[in-house]
Parts: structure tokens; sequence; C-alpha cells
């Protein structure tokens, strides 16, 4: 025996031996099939880590063909025996997952040699544990036969997905590509700009300021229908939704930013006798972009919010908030999820991108730049 | 001691219209801070004037008004009482023409500019053209030993660098007058010993007229032509030093006689300045 047994490992063996047991007191032929397979599999990959020892990346390979494996096994045995599944497929399932958390943690503790290998650690780590999450969901629904309506299966949303492509793509152009897109850059312009003229001028500063915040309390549920009687049904009043939303965080982020560069760096701007607008651009702006990007960021998932949201409140027959709106009416669930599904990557995807831009602006900041 | 020590029998006001100004030329200055604490006398009745191609010291311990002083001549801050001329304009009318040059106590580089970007910004802003401005970076930058850094962000470079850096800037739209707030004051003493070297060699170059403010009795000695001892509450003048030690000057010529001499005599107008109760 090895002088280190990692407590996962110990869990999984301890999860196989207790599964067995239990998987020989049910009558054969009852409950989900491939139990013994996946057992069999998790302690065979268990045993052989331990066997193998120091080789982190063998034993990662090995603890990661071993989990999925399983999970494959148990995932494509529950099918028709939905709800019928026992303590001995979850003790399966549970051996499984640890190898799995196993394999993370080992991955974890490699030290990447280059910066490609480093990258792709980065990938590899979050896939797996965002995968494990769909297996988890996957498995318990259907092993516990939790109904289609209020929980659907990972599988049942992405097939809806392979199937509705063209209408979920309509509904992303509609909500996202129009007006999320232009109620963004409407409302992020438009507090940027105000910002701007608050510094510049002084009764702006006091005025406006107080009346910002204001529009950032307004309830957006109130506000959508009279944007919808304003701006008709189609996109525009959606993005007069965005740009209410967005408005104010870039008011207030800019605002803030403006005074971030110190006394002295503007000591020297004057000593140079330079004017506002040089000032303004060649020191305070560029001091104020971490500021700026941030408003950036958190606009960027406000804006998806906002769209959708707006839709509940009369729209085109098309568009992400309607979809949901109506999809919930008829009980088609899995619709729903795909709306989601495809909301929370759109927003990922938006928000990465903000994040990707602002590592290229303010390289020179402490945080990006690492101390 | 009398305010007015200096080697020639300048008057008060200098005689603009004669050609001969004095860089500077301060007589009865005041300068009042209005804090919550009520007001504080920064400044109180400065005489003092500062001749062309000069080397002036400030020194004193903290709150004597020597940063205020500087500071006043740079227009950064206004006087409340008294006259001062900065090339026989007004310190904000000099300003405006960018008599001057200003170096921080701290380094003060954007760091979002390089080193190279960070000299041109003063060129930017006055409107010097491309061409212009690349030729001054390389000789600026060749003044103060940074040739070769030009594409290196501040944060890259060593505080002695970044400070060196600094003075390039100040150093390239040519102003006639530098203004030097402790630059080497968060510097260790073998940098400090080297860049104070480098400094009197630029200044041996340039021939500018240069006002430093330090707290540091050596290197006040070691750099100057005259030396103004301050003393706090109020802020005041209570010596001025000519030194008489060569333009040339080896780093050990710290350890001559006259060099010790001239540190004492510093040394005892700080000291005296110190009268109050600690």
């Amino acid at each position: 025996m090895r002088a280190s047994l990692p407590w996962q490992i110990a869990l999984a063996l301890l999860a196989v031996v207790t599964g067995g047991v239990l998987q020989l007191a049910t009558a054969p032929g009852g409950g989900p099939g491939n139990v013994w397979p996946a057992l069999g599999l998790v302690a065979l990959a268990a045993a052989a880590t331990l066997a193998m020892g120091g080789r982190p990346v063998a034993q990662a390979a090995l603890l990661f063909v071993g989990a999925h494996g399983a999970a494959w096994l148990l995932l494509s045995g529950v099918a028709g025996h939905e709800g019928q599944a026992g303590a001995s497929f979850y003790l399966a399932l549970s051996g499984a997952w640890l190898l799995a958390w196993r394999c993370v943690t080992v991955l974890s503790m490699l030290k990447p040699a280059s910066q490609g290998e480093k990258r792709l650690l980065g990938l590899i780590i979050p896939l797996i544990f965002g995968a494990w999450v769909l297996i988890l969901w996957e498995a318990i629904v259907r092993g516990a036969g939790i109904p289609f309506l209020l929980l659907p299966p990972p599988s049942a949303i992405a097939e809806r997905i392979g199937v509705s492509t063209a209408v979920l793509a309509a509904d992303f152009r509609q909500t996202v590509l129009k007006a999320v897109l232009a109620g963004y850059i409407i409302g992020c312009g438009a507090g940027f700009i105000a910002a701007i003229a608050a510094d510049r001028f002084l009764f702006l500063r006091r005025g406006l300021l107080p009346i910002g915040n204001m529009a950032a309390a307004l309830p957006i549920i109130g506000v959508a229908p009279i944007m919808v009687m304003w701006f008709g049904f189609d996109w525009p009043s959606k993005a007069a939704v965005v740009v209410i939303m967005t408005f104010f965080p870039m008011l207030v982020n800019t605002v803030v930013g403006l005074s971030a560069s110190g006394h002295m760096e503007r000591d020297l701007m004057r000593t140079y006798a330079s004017g506002y607008w040089p000032t303004l651009f060649k020191l305070r702006l560029p001091a104020a972009m971490p500021f700026i990007f941030n408003a950036l960021k958190i606009n960027s998932t406000l804006a998806l919010i906002g769209a959708i949201v707006a839709e509940f409140f009369g729209t085109p027959v098309v568009g992400m908030g309607f979809r949901i709106s109506t999809e919930v009416g008829r009980m088609n669930i899995d619709m729903v999820w795909a709306e989601i599904a495809v909301a929370a990557l759109a927003g990922t995807l938006f928000y990465g991108v903000v994040a990707l831009v602002e590592r290229a602006v303010t390289f020179w900041h402490p945080s990006i730049r690492g101390g | 001691m009398n305010a007015i020590a200096s080697h020639k029998p300048a008057p008060a006001i200098p005689v603009t219209q004669s050609g001969v100004a004095d860089v500077v030329a301060a007589s009865k200055l005041g300068l009042v801070f209005n804090t919550n604490d009520g007001p504080v006398q920064a400044l109180s009745n400065v005489d003092l004037t500062i001749g062309k191609g000069e080397f002036v010291s400030f020194i004193g311990p903290s709150g004597c008004g020597k940063t205020t002083l500087l500071r006043v001549i740079a227009d950064l801050e206004k006087p409340t009482s008294g006259t001062i001329m900065v090339n026989g304009m007004t310190p904000e009318q000099a300003r405006e023409r960018r008599a001057y040059g200003y170096v921080f106590q701290a380094a003060a580089l954007f760091p979002w500019r390089t080193i190279a970007d960070n000299v041109a910004l003063p060129l930017e802003i006055m409107g010097i053209s491309k061409a212009e401005r690349a030729e001054r970076i390389r000789r600026t930058l060749e003044l103060v030993n940074l040739a070769g850094f030009e594409k290196k962000y501040p944060w890259q470079l060593s505080g002695g660098m970044q400070q060196r850096a600094s003075i390039a800037r100040a150093l390239a739209f040519d102003a006639d007058l530098l203004l030097m707030d402790e630059p080497f004051g968060a510097l260790d003493e073998i940098v400090r010993d080297h860049l104070n070297q480098q400094l009197l060699e630029l200044w041996a170059r340039t021939n500018k007229t240069i006002c430093f403010v330090t707290h540091s009795i050596p290197e006040a000695v070691y750099l100057s032509t005259r030396i103004v001892v301050m003393s706090p509450r109020p802020g005041r003048v209570t010596d001025i030093i000519d030194t008489n030690l060569p333009r040339e000057r080896p780093l050990d010529v710290r350890e001559s006689p006259e060099f010790l001499a001239i540190a004492a005599r510093v040394r005892d107008g700080l000291k005296a300045g110190h009268s109050y109760e600690d």
C-alpha cells in the first residue's frame, strides 16, 4: 500500500464496495442497467491510480477516463428506467464523481512549464467542472424521475436547442443584436458624455448627478410598458429600457474615474500650462479607464436582463423574453431552458469580450500587469 | 541673520527692462494657508533673488515652507502677500510661457505611456512637431543616461531610473529654469550620490538655473552655489550661504575642509531655526 491514500480515492472505493453489496441485494433486472460495469470501472480506475503513484499527468488521464466512462455507462443504463434508481446507482455515480474530483485536484496541483500548457489547463479544469454539473443534473433528474415540467434533463434541453436552432437564432438576433447592442452603446455613450459634461460644468455636476441617481432607481417593470407606448412594439422600446438601465452605472463610474488621477500628475499638467482638453485626454481619461471598464462590464449583463424583461410587456412575435413568456404558458419548459441557456452563453461571451478589451486598454494597471 | 546675503548687491525687485533680470526675485513674500485648524503661516517675509545659472538649494525641516516656496515660483500656489517675479514676469505668466521644468518628489510618470512617450508628453502639449519630438526625446534621454529604455514602461524601471526619466521630461522642452522638489528623497544613498553627480554634470553642460529642495545637508552643500536655510513656524529664510567650492566637484570634495565648514554653517543655521520647545 502506498504511503498516501487521497481521500477522494478512499471514499470512491468505499462507495464502490457499499454499492456492490447493495446491488447484490436488489432483484436482478430491476432498476437501471450498467451499475455493475460502472462500479467495476470506478474500482479499476481508483486501484490503478493508487498503483501508478507519482506521475500526475498519467494519473489525471486515467481518472478522467474512469470517471467519465462510468458516468456514461450509468447515464445510458438509466434510459428507460427513469425514477427506478436505487442507492447502488447513486453510490456508483458518487464514486465516479469522486474520481473526477480527484482528477481536477491532480490537475490543479500541476505546475505547467509553458504558457500554452497553462492556458490549456485553465480551460480543461473549468470544463470538467461544468461537465459534472450537467452529468449530476442529468443523472439525478433521470434517476429520481423528476417531472419534466419541474426540471428537464440537460439532454432534453440540448435536443430542443438542436431542433429549434432557427427560432433561437431569430430570437437572439432580435433581442441581443438589436435591442441589447443598440441600447448598450447608446446608454454607455450617453452616460460617458454626461459624465464629461458634469465634469466640465459645475451646474451640471450639481444638478445632473442627483437626477441620474433617480434614473437608476426607476423600476424597470414600470418603465418598460411606458417605453413600449413611446417607441412601439419592436426593438427600439427594449433598447430604450436598456439605455435607462445602463446610463447610470456609466455616469457614476466615469465621474469617479475622472477624479482618480493624482494631485502630482495634475500639478504636472499645470506646469505645462495644459488646457482642460489636453489634460482630459492625456491624463484624466486614461487614468479613468479602469473605472469606465468596470461600468462596461456591469452594463454588459444588466443590458441583457433589461432587454429580456422588457419583452414581457409587448413585443412582435420574436425575441428571447417573448419566447420565454409564451412557452411558459404552453408548458414547453425545455424551450424556456433553451432560451435561458442561449442568454447565459450570450451574456458570458459579451462579458468576456469586454474583459478582453479591458486587458488590452488598461494593461498598465497593477491589477492586470500583476503588481 | 540677514535674509539677503546674496553675492551681488541685487535690488529686491529686479530691473526687468534692462534685460539682466534675475530669474527669481521675491520680496516680502508671504503665504497663509487657511486650514480647518485655523490659518497657518507657511511663508513669512521671504526676500530672495536668484541669478541666471545659479544652483540654489532650499534646506530645512519639514513644515519650513521650502516646497511651498518652490510651488509659489511655479505658480502652483498663490502668495498672499509680497511680490514675486519669475524671469521678470508674474509666476502665472511665466508658467503660461513654459518658463520652467518641474521635477516632483515622485517620478509621476504616466504608467500607460512608454518612457519615450512620457518625455514626449510636454512636447505634445506644447504642439511640437513629431520629428522634433523624436530628436528631443533622443537628446534628453541621452542626457540622463537612459538611452535604450525608450520602449520600456515606467513600472519596468527602478526608482532611480524613473526619477531620471522624470528629469528628462522636465528638460525636454528646454526651459532655462529647473525646479526640483526633493527629487531624490525616496532613493537610497548610493543611487542618490550617483544621481547628484549626474545632475551636476547636466547643470554644467546645460547652464540652466536650478532651484533644488532637499532635507539632506551633504546633498545641498555638494550641489549648490547657494544654500537657502529655512525654518518653520512661520516658514521663513534664516540664512543664505554662498558656497565657494569649485564648479567641478568630484564626490570626494565632501571630505575637504571647505565642504565641512559650509556643512557646519548649514547645520548651525538649521539649529538656530529650531529655537522652539524641542
